[in-house]
């Protein structure tokens, strides 16, 4: 990979200040980052690594709201959010591999937003915030397609606040290979409606699925959305599988996680 | 070049590190514990897998200055004092756990993470465990009943006339 | 009892302490004093015209020693392949030259085009992005059949077509194979691909070239199944250099699987330019570079028809294949769809008449070879499946309409060039219903529907020869090397034994299993036999381990050159005891005298053998060492009975495997917890072929599972445990240990079972699905059943 400098700064305001330079860029866990620098598709001039950064990391859960620190990492997420939203801890449980749940944090997922990942269909299942060094996003506003988000240059994810549902279960049918999600379904039943993200299957990435949570809103039950389907038109085709199989599991995994919310 | 630092296997050590030297290359290259191995660049197959402040992961997905000041704990430092292979090293041999042995430290690695914070896993706990752990010559059947035998668990004999 | 000891015993492998501490020594381990780094600017194209290498912004960055092109290698030999094929008319195949680095063209992603060598790796790839290519992309030829038509572009201009060469077997056959199909009671057709796979051993491949000057030697440490081959191919057809002056290292070996028997480019390269440039030279794959490098395996496109009379007795199979070479024909490339998989065709069955048409065709994709098994999983896949598809359409039992078919007298010659010396397939077949609880299916199914899941069952039997092989035999079909084995046992003064043996293991536990037998042979301890290999300048010219060879050949070699041991050891101690040479009795390391109570111990003799002080110097010569080569009759035939269940989840078409049973034969057993190991992880190559591993291009020739995150390699959780058991053994008849082979078998048997197993589901619950080509990922099963 490309050289650069790493800088390990303790306090929100230093990285901050880091991030400023030239080229700089925030490190989490580097669980995607580092890979994609070793394939020289990445070359920032500075990392700014969060993880020593003692204010961004924990886990914590009051007025029905969990606030998980930017460089909290999902091993810690799977245990310490266990209790307050078990949903939500089950699916950063089958995050990627024991080892690399050690050192990914949800800062770094969310920052990255890979149309396969589970944290994007978490928090947008879930409702809840984005919180940088400069203001707060709302999750329905954050995520805005493929790799990108409502980031600007040189911001960084120092928390982010879920709404902690009354029921809530998270399916992820793994692709074979990568186990990211080929498809996977975050579905939370809120006091005032249902909510029903989807990763893995759209061009677009990340997406709530509005005919579901109308019909789930009113029957929570596998049965209300037996007869609804997605558009495969808008989803994605690969080897591992064709748009018209990721719309079918959208419907599968959505029935399988409304199941399991009970 | 900045310096690392850091105590491996029990044992404080420093070198020089690019920001870019990754943990694994440090180990290998800097302090020539070459029982860390690199299988992959995408971090899946597991056979970087070293331990650091207690924890498991991917050596090849860190870089070595992420672990300045840590407690690193790799193959060369799991057996026993007296130099006798520790429970979990001893089950893989008897119950013949590997064979080209390149994935082998990241699997006993692994094992010893996952003993610590279960200490009797069922088969299939084990099967989920090893995820980010890639074998391609034992088919995982053996490595899965050493463990089970390294937690205590009764497993079937090895094969024999 | 269970043996603790010599043959049969389930001894502990001595690798494993220094590989579960961590002092494995590794190709990759290895560091050489002021060593240089090379990385390959490999093509990103599949097919392209090289207009230019413009390498001088390169030649002068920081720390670049120099940067090589094809030009470098105008003068140099290219890679060679190592088998020839004649085809259907009489004529040799086509060859096409491989240059160590490209010349003119680009043929497939990956080719490389330049090396750069720096002081540090990084260096040389911050050096490599500073060449200026100029490349003109061509039409890629990725279709094996549109290949073959006229007017396809050509992936080699100077050959006549992009068909390496149409193989007819055996030729003679055919008329009489048309015939009985076309005067069949029933024909059962199929269709199917056995997918291009990739080998990924855990460790990549390394080379590292060093050149002493001094004495004019050059040294390659190389992730090898094979050194002395590799020494052999290199020195002689591509650098010129005598074997007497090339030294080929391979130490600890993390797997083969096929992918490490090539002689590759980079082997060749870091040779070269070590001596060019004066230091040694090291080169480590990456994972990413090593999926469009190292030889791929299988990819064949098969039409098979199978002729049956109402009976359902097997009358006459007929074939017609396409086998991919991809761009360069690889070291024994040519050799892995004809005579490996064209041989096998009968399987274990008395099939009368079979025909095999076998097509190679050039491609711009990376070049395919030998992966574990060879061609014989091929064989056995369009066999077996076609066995089930015929047995289902005419309303047979599908072990019924194998055992009606299974050769039952041996030796056995089927119509495809091979002699069975040995075998029970009823045993097996009997023993792999026992371990998988045949009739204990439909209780299994019931529960499974309980779950909404649909359980199947698949069987299928194989056959496969290895033990590869004689080498007159080989030689007649085109193979440009011999395949004897050869083993150097050397008895020290003190009684300890070393032996130098030409095969290799990476991870086989040669060093372990190896011993056993000289153990048993004398009656001494295990411990004090040493196993020396991987290094040709310490062990006799020998062929390597591949094709389940190195028991079976390398190990009779072992038994060979210690049969010479213990009859010159018999002739000392008879001296000792001033007795006859053929009154000495040898055991538990002691020689006596029948009927007398003369013994004298094994160490006594050795030491007498090295201070000849009290020795028949007149009659032998002092020392105990001797070296033996040995070249086999025949191939060995292990074969076995596998059975795999499986529940489908009809809402998602995913597969999971329930239970897998394998019942193999292998004649003699030497260490069964080796064997069983061995079996182990074939079974779940077989199955992650049957299931996940499939190695994709796109149209234009980029591949498309270039890194773990698109090849789906088997992990913990997609596989079972599994039931095993060689129980059943009728000894190989023709070497001296009565073994077969046992590396191969669990991946040549197992993706038959698990293909049936998946149809037999999808059909129990009223889906009419006759076939679903591999790997049978979620969404190809999915869509099969809701095709």
């Amino acid at each position: 990979m490309y050289d650069f400098e790493l800088v390990k700064p303790s306090t929100v305001e230093e990285a901050v200040k880091a991030l400023s330079g030239d080229e700089a860029q925030p490190l989490g866990g580097g669980q995607t980052l580092i890979p994609t620098m070793k394939q020289r598709l990445a070359m920032p001039g500075t990392l700014v690594s969060t993880t020593g950064i003692a204010s961004m990391k924990g886990v914590s859960a009051s007025g029905g709201v969990l606030t998980i620190g930017g460089a909290t990492t999902h091993g810690t997420v799977a245990k310490e959010a266990a209790s307050s939203y078990p949903g939500l801890a089950a699916m950063a449980a089958n995050i990627g591999d024991p080892a690399v749940r050690n050192r990914g944090t949800i800062g770094g997922s969310l920052a990255n937003n890979d149309p396969a990942a589970c944290y994007p269909a978490g928090l947008l299942g879930s409702g809840g915030t984005v919180v940088t060094n400069s203001r707060e996003i709302d999750a329905d506003d954050y995520f805005q397609g493929l790799f990108t988000t409502a980031l600007e240059e040189g911001e960084l994810i120092t928390a982010v606040r879920f709404n902690i549902p009354e029921a809530s279960n998270y399916q992820k049918f793994e692709q074979p290979a990568s186990r990211f999600a080929l498809v996977g379904v975050f579905v939370a039943k809120h006091s005032d409606g249902v909510r029903v993200a989807v990763t893995g299957a759209s061009e677009e990435g990340v997406f709530r699925w509005t005919e579901a949570e109308e019909a789930l809103s009113s029957n929570f039950s596998p049965d209300a959305i037996s007869g609804l389907s997605v558009d495969a038109s808008g989803m994605m085709g690969d080897i591992h599988g064709t748009p018209e199989y990721r719309a079918h599991l959208v419907n599968v995994m959505t029935g399988r996680a409304v199941k399991a919310a009970g | 070049m900045p310096t690392v630092s850091m105590t491996v296997n029990g044992k404080p050590v420093s070198g020089e590190a690019e920001g870019r030297t990754l943990l694994v290359q440090f180990l290998r290259e800097t302090l020539g514990l070459t029982g860390t191995h690199v299988g992959c660049d995408t971090s899946q197959c597991g056979a970087c897998v070293v331990h650091v402040d207690g924890e498991a992961v991917k050596s090849c997905t860190m870089f070595a200055a992420e672990a300045d000041g840590a407690e690193v704990k790799t193959i060369e430092g799991m057996a026993n004092a007296d130099g006798s292979l520790s429970v979990i090293q001893q089950a893989f041999q008897d119950h013949h756990g590997l064979q080209c042995g390149f994935c082998t430290p990241g699997m006993v690695m692994s094992a010893a993470a996952l003993l610590k914070d279960n200490p009797k896993p069922s088969e299939a706990e084990i099967r989920d465990y090893l995820e980010g752990n890639i074998c391609r010559c034992t088919g995982y059947h053996n490595i899965v009943k050493a463990i089970l035998a390294a937690s205590g668990q009764e497993v079937t004999p090895i094969a024999a006339e | 009892m269970p043996k603790d000891h010599g043959i049969g015993a389930s001894t502990k492998r001595r690798e494993d302490v220094r590989f579960l501490t961590g002092k494995g020594r590794y190709t990759d381990d290895i560091n050489i004093r002021g060593q240089a780094y090379v990385h390959f600017l490999r093509s990103d194209v599949a097919h392209g015209k090289i207009n230019a290498v413009g390498t001088s912004e390169a030649e002068t960055a920081p720390g670049v020693l120099r940067v090589f092109t094809g030009k470098d290698f105008e003068g140099v030999g290219g890679i060679p392949c190592g088998w020839q094929i004649t085809d259907r008319q009489g004529n040799p195949m086509q060859e096409p030259a491989h240059p160590v680095l490209a010349q003119g063209k680009v043929r497939h992603v990956g080719d490389p085009i330049a090396a750069v060598v720096a002081e540090t790796y990084e260096q040389a790839r911050d050096a490599a992005e500073k060449i200026n290519l100029d490349i003109t992309e061509l039409p890629a030829v990725m279709n094996m059949k549109a290949a073959l038509e006229d007017g396809a572009p050509k992936v080699h201009d100077d050959l006549t077509s992009n068909l390496c060469y149409d193989w007819g077997f055996i030729e003679d056959n055919r008329e009489a194979v048309d015939q009985a199909i076309k005067s069949a009671h029933h024909v059962t057709t199929l269709e199917l691909v056995n997918q291009r796979l990739v080998a990924n051993p855990m460790e990549p491949r390394v080379a590292i070239g060093d050149y002493a000057s001094y004495s004019d030697e050059s040294t390659l440490y190389t992730t090898s199944q094979n050194p002395h081959v590799i020494r052999l191919l290199m020195g002689a057809f591509v650098l010129g250099i005598p074997e007497h002056k090339l030294r080929v290292v391979a130490p600890d070996v993390g797997g083969g699987f096929g992918s490490k028997i090539f002689h590759y480019a980079e082997e060749a390269f870091c040779t070269f330019a070590a001596k060019q440039l004066k230091c040694p030279v090291k080169w480590t794959s990456s994972r990413s570079e090593a999926f469009m490098t190292d030889a791929h395996g299988r990819d064949h496109v098969t039409r098979i028809e199978l002729a049956l009379d109402a009976e359902g007795n097997f009358q006459a199979i007929r074939t017609e294949t396409y086998a991919n070479m991809g761009a360069y024909l690889s070291t024994f490339s040519t050799s892995v769809p004809t005579y490996l998989h064209g041989t096998l065709m009968a399987g274990n069955y008395k099939t009368p008449n079979i025909y095999v048409n076998v097509k190679a065709v050039f491609s711009n994709t990376v070049p395919v070879d030998a992966y574990r098994g060879a061609g014989r999983p091929e064989a056995t896949f369009q066999l077996e499946r076609v066995i089930d598809k015929a047995a289902r359409e005419m309303g047979i039992d599908p072990v019924e309409i194998r055992r009606k078919n299974f050769v039952t007298e041996f030796p056995y010659a089927t119509p495809v060039a091979v002699e069975y010396d040995t075998g029970d397939y009823n045993a097996t077949m009997d023993k792999a219903l026992e371990i998988a609880d045949w009739d204990g299916f439909d209780a299994r199914a019931a529960e499974s529907a309980k779950k909404g899941l649909w359980r199947g069952r698949g069987i299928n039997t194989y056959i496969e020869a290895c033990g590869i092989a004689p080498s007159a035999l080989v030689g007649q079909l085109g193979a440009r090397a011999g395949l004897y084995e050869s083993a150097t046992v050397r008895v020290n003064a003190t009684g300890g034994l070393v032996v130098m043996t030409g095969s290799h293991s990476h991870g086989q536990g040669h060093e372990t299993a190896f011993p056993q037998v000289i153990a048993e042979m004398i009656g001494i301890d295990e411990s004090m036999v040493e196993i020396v290999h991987g290094d040709t300048a310490n062990t006799p010219m020998g062929m390597g381990t591949y094709g389940s060879r190195s028991l079976a050949v390398g190990g009779s070699a072992m038994v060979r050159a210690t049969e010479k041991i213990i009859a010159k050891a018999k002739k000392i101690a008879a001296h000792l005891m001033e007795a006859a040479p053929e009154d000495v009795e040898l055991k538990d390391g002691q020689f006596s005298i029948a009927g007398t109570d003369k013994s004298v111990a094994w160490g006594d003799v050795c030491l007498a053998a090295y201070v000849p002080h009290n020795y028949p110097l007149e009659e032998l010569e002092p020392g105990l060492e001797e070296t033996a080569f040995y070249d086999p009759a025949n191939f060995t035939y292990p074969a076995g009975a596998y059975i795999c269940e499986v529940e489908v989840d009809p809402d998602t078409g995913k597969v999971r495997i329930d239970r897998f049973a394998a019942a193999d034969d292998f004649g003699n057993v030497v260490n069964p917890m080796i064997v069983e190991g061995q079996v182990h992880g074939g079974l779940a190559q077989g199955i992650g072929q049957a299931l996940l591993e499939g190695c994709a291009y796109d149209d234009s020739g980029q591949l498309i599972s270039g890194s773990y995150m698109d090849y789906a390699m088997p992990r913990a959780d997609d596989v079972p445990s599994y039931s095993v058991d060689h129980s059943c053994q009728t000894p190989c008849t023709h070497n001296p240990l009565g073994v077969k082979g046992c590396g191969e078998a669990g991946a040549i048997g197992s993706p038959p079972a698990v293909v049936n197993a998946v149809v037999d589901a999808l059909q129990r619950n009223g889906k009419d699905v006759t076939h679903i080509d591999m790997p049978l990922s979620p969404s190809r099963v999915w869509a099969a059943m809701n095709g």
